[in-house]
């Protein structure tokens, strides 16, 4: 009788990689629903855009690289990479715009730097970056929520939504507006409590911003979720949400004029739940420890907010998530465990003596 | 209740013990053959003491144990020595080694044995040799001999016995099985235990909760002994000897350091109930419980299975069902490995076979990038991060794989067990610290050949400058001459023979020179003898530093044994070799 011979551990648990993602998707749900009640059918097409955009760009690549496609899309990375894209993108962007991203998320982000576990920026905020700044008209063009639409107005339809974006017809007046951040920007000269006031995105809302709170929630709902479910722990979001509340808080300045706007309004508007729970957990482009991660998302918070107060962009969660993907490397050589029987730390630059 | 602490990571795989505790502990037909290899445990391999086609009984000696960290093998049962050769053994290399072949005849005569009751009035020295005797050695995991274990010869004395009957593995339950059968000679065997170490004060049972059977038998025998059943939650892996310390005492094992370091010893509850049999019944270890269990066996359950057994034999007995699995497994399916064949003998490690259906344990899918998720990070029980050991495994990066402790993984298999991508982490850091270990045995060649050349380079440079100076000296007297000449010569003819005499003269002086060399090349013996006395008593020195570092990386289990010995063995030979041409001199 001959055996196989296999090294141990032979036991697994069921848990494989495509789950994983797949949870992460279905996690995107309560996200996307909210941006689908709140800002109508745009999202809901980016999303969709986007990840047939993704899957032909991947299996055009690992087609190329000679490698099984039905393996490599099978782990459904470049479809939850699309989906994160498409939920940040603006709702009814001409589709050259989502195509664009996508592309860039996919083939140069992600597959020249050799496909899933090699990329060290997050692909999809690399994808959302380079859109930024080559097409920032369209970027910053958002769809008004819900509750500011003009009386007797609705969104357009999904019908109608797909003319606009496919078909380059313009969204009827009313239909686009600021977001709470770029309005919140733009109102210089006055108070917190005045721009909350007289601005009916602030007025309109419940606590933060008109619809962009529901989204928010939307995400928190997701990222809890996967919370639960020990996709990721605790320290990457609660790093950048408590780092971004922190700040918030410091430099509130009891909402004078020169306020950069309150620690909810912070957290509940623009990309900041999304970024906490769905972007910097990303655990290929961030730091690997959980010390590491913590201190990872400490440093997206901090570079958010100070974007957001002091640069020149309404919302910062890419650029931030970027630059910390610069620094992951250089936080993991510093944050390495204790091991067990060690008395300290050790840095992973350390030599053995010789 | 004594309080616990609870470890990092570990995992909950399903423990799939209640199969094979259907039924209790079973007994085989004596196989026709039994092989005994003669390494079965940590140290050095044993030296055969008998003779092809001699007779032996039960419980006979039939090697020796060599040297200090080595134990003795004993004949299972009685019959007939067969063969003395290679043979393949459970060993995850398949390789071969030196094995003792028993033809069994059936009859199971005892060779005449006889234990001692009173052992609380024997000297711990002699209670630790007759455990040494039996050829105990750890019947838990690596197999280090218990005699060394339990050597008083340290310097700090026992405050704590830990008895080791976790059994964290899933589907292994042979502790669990013995101690529900035997608790009362496993008590015993720990206290005669605590009579060597001289009575620790604090001697503790660690147990994993999910064996309330054992734990309940236990309590009645333990009653009044000072001796406590410490039950914690089930987390695998709680058994690996640091954890279990940890769990039991809050301590960790600094690194580097032995559990007797600390005034702790961990002993297996296996290995109480052989050292049991030895003193108390004068019985050597020749058997030891093992499951076999797993969907390809019919009846899965435990057996009391003498040492050299071919696992073909209890696959046999146990309605093997050679096409419902591809792999069959001594140990556990978080740390066991995959036999090459049934033909290898169950040895005194061998706690387990596994032999799972393709259901139970399927073939490995293909690997997936790794996304540095974290979740073996979070499963390991040692707190390393092994998606950064992975990433640095493939690049090969040595000095990273230090600093990121790839020497204190334990190999349990936690991250492996947990990774999303299915990537065989634990194959890649036994590959990683086997290549580390290369290149430091290569670097510490390297340093000796450099150190040997830049000598050489030395000495040739030296004699090239004394030529030099030879030669200038030559040249000097040469000048020197043909100016006496010169001068002579301008002198007049005052002597002309000189011109002609002073040649030869030099050719004498050169032939003269070096029958003088030659002569001094043939030394006297007086100063051969001490050259040889020097020489000897120098390699008697390196024999003694190479003896030393031998029983180091032995204790320290460095992987160098092997190279070591042979280091031994050859300034050993070199010695004697010196030895016998100072006596060829002396005649």
């Amino acid at each position: 009788m001959a055996f196989k011979q296999v090294s141990s551990p032979h036991a697994h648990a069921a848990q494989n990689t495509s789950q994983v993602m797949k949870l992460v998707l279905l996690a995107t749900i309560p996200g996307l629903a909210a941006l689908t009640w709140q800002f109508g059918w745009g999202s809901f097409i980016n999303v969709v855009l986007a990840s047939v955009t993704a899957v032909c760009c991947e299996a055009a690549i690992v087609k190329m690289r000679g490698r099984s496609i039905s393996f490599y899309l099978g782990d459904y990375s470049a479809v939850v990479t699309a989906v994160l894209l498409g939920l940040a993108l603006p709702p009814l962007a001409p589709w050259w715009v989502v195509v664009v991203g996508t592309v860039f998320s996919i083939v140069v982000a992600k597959q020249l730097y050799g496909g899933l576990g090699y990329n060290p920026f997050n692909p999809a905020m690399v994808g959302y970056v380079v859109l930024l700044i080559s097409f920032p008209i369209q970027m910053t063009t958002w769809v008004a929520p819900l509750a500011l639409l003009p009386a007797g107005t609705a969104h357009p339809g999904l019908m109608e939504s797909l003319q606009i974006v496919f078909g380059g017809y313009s969204p009827a007046d009313g239909i686009t507006g600021a977001t709470p951040l770029d309005a919140f920007k733009h109102s210089t000269g006055l108070l917190v409590d005045q721009v909350y006031d007289r601005e009916p995105l602030f007025n309109q809302a419940m606590f933060a911003g008109a619809g962009w709170e529901w989204v928010n929630l939307g995400f928190l709902l997701g990222g809890i979720i996967l919370l639960s479910q020990r996709i990721f722990t605790w320290h990457g979001p609660v790093g950048m949400l408590g780092a971004l509340a922190l700040m918030s808080i410091i430099f509130w300045d009891s909402g004078s004029s020169s306020s950069p706007g309150s620690p909810l309004m912070h957290l509940f508007s623009g990309a900041s739940m999304m970024g906490a729970f769905f972007i910097l957990t990303d655990p290929v482009s961030s730091a690997v420890s959980n010390r590491g991660r913590l201190i990872f998302g400490v440093l997206i918070g901090v570079l958010v907010y100070v974007i957001r107060a002091w640069g020149n962009y309404p919302d910062a969660v890419a650029f931030a998530v970027l630059l910390a993907n610069f620094a992951a490397p250089f936080i993991d050589n510093y944050t390495l465990p204790r091991t067990y029987g060690h008395t300290d730390r050790r840095k992973a630059t350390e030599k053995e003596e010789d | 209740m004594s309080r616990t602490w609870v470890t990092p990571g570990g995992v909950h795989p399903p423990e799939n013990k209640h199969q094979s505790l259907t039924q209790p502990i079973g007994q085989l037909p004596i196989p026709a053959k039994l092989v005994i290899p003669l390494s079965q445990h940590i140290g050095a391999p044993a030296t055969p003491c008998v003779e092809i086609g001699q007779q032996v009984l039960k419980g006979q000696v039939i090697a020796q144990a060599t040297g200090m960290v080595s134990i003795p093998m004993h004949a299972p049962s009685s019959g007939t020595i067969s063969a003395i050769e290679h043979r393949p053994i459970a060993h995850a290399s398949g390789m071969l080694a030196p094995c003792i072949e028993i033809t069994t005849d059936g009859a199971d005569t005892w060779i005449e044995h006889q234990g001692i009751s009173d052992y609380e009035h024997i000297a711990p020295r002699k209670l630790i040799e007759i455990v040494g005797n039996a050829g105990i050695s750890g019947m838990g995991g690596a197999g280090f001999p218990a005699a060394v274990k339990l050597n008083p010869g340290r310097q700090r004395p026992i405050h704590t016995l830990i008895i080791n009957a976790t059994e964290c593995e899933p589907y292994i339950t042979a502790d669990d099985s013995a101690i529900r059968e035997r608790a009362d000679e496993i008590v015993q065997g720990i206290k005669i235990l605590s009579a060597i170490l001289d009575h620790p004060h604090n001697i503790m049972i660690g147990i994993e909760d999910n064996k309330p059977e054992a734990i309940a038998a236990l309590a009645p025998h333990v009653e009044g002994s000072g001796i406590s059943v410490v039950v914690f939650p089930t987390k695998y892996p709680s058994g690996g000897e640091k954890q279990l310390i940890y769990i039991l005492t809050g301590k960790e094992l600094p690194v580097g350091k032995l559990p007797a370091d600390e005034g702790m010893v961990c002993i297996n509850i296996g290995t109480t109930y052989a050292i049991k049999r030895a003193v108390i019944d004068g019985e050597p270890l020749i058997s030891r419980v093992t499951t076999v269990t797993g969907d390809a066996v019919g009846t899965p359950r435990n057996y009391d299975t003498l040492i050299g057994t071919p696992v073909s034999h209890l696959l046999e007995h146990n309605q093997f069902n050679e096409q419902a699995g591809g792999r069959v497994v001594m140990g556990g399916p978080m740390m066991g490995f995959t036999l090459p064949s049934a033909d290898v003998p169950v040895v005194k490690t061998t706690n387990c076979i596994l032999a799972p259906s393709y259901a139970e344990i399927p073939d490995d899918e293909p690997a997936q990038p790794c996304i540095r998720c974290g979740m073996c990070a979070e499963a390991c029980p040692v707190s390393l991060l092994p998606q950064q050991l992975f990433w640095y495994a493939q690049a090969e990066e040595h000095d990273r794989l230090e600093a990121h402790n790839l020497f204190d993984c334990i190999e349990c298999g936690a991250c492996s067990y947990v990774c999303p991508s299915n990537i065989p982490l634990v194959q890649y850091y036994r590959a990683a610290k086997g290549d580390i270990r290369q290149a430091r045995d290569e670097k510490v060649k390297s340093d000796h050949a450099r150190e040997r050349f830049e000598f050489h380079k030395e000495r040739i440079e030296q004699a090239e400058r004394e030529k030099e100076a030879k030669r200038a000296a030559r040249r000097e007297a040469t000048q020197q001459a043909k100016a006496d000449h010169a001068a002579a010569a301008a002198n007049g003819s005052a002597a002309p023979a000189t011109s002609s005499a002073s040649p030869s003269s030099s050719t004498a002086d050169i032939i003269a020179a070096a029958q003088a060399r030659a002569a001094a090349k043939q030394a006297s013996p007086e100063d051969q003898r001490a050259k040889l006395e020097r020489t000897i008593a120098s390699a008697e020195q390196r024999l003694q530093m190479a003896e030393e570092k031998l029983a180091e990386a032995v204790n320290s289990d460095s992987g160098k044994q092997d190279k070591l010995s042979a280091a031994v063995e050859n300034t050993r030979q070199k010695l004697e070799q010196s030895k016998s041409k100072l006596a060829e001199l002396a005649e």
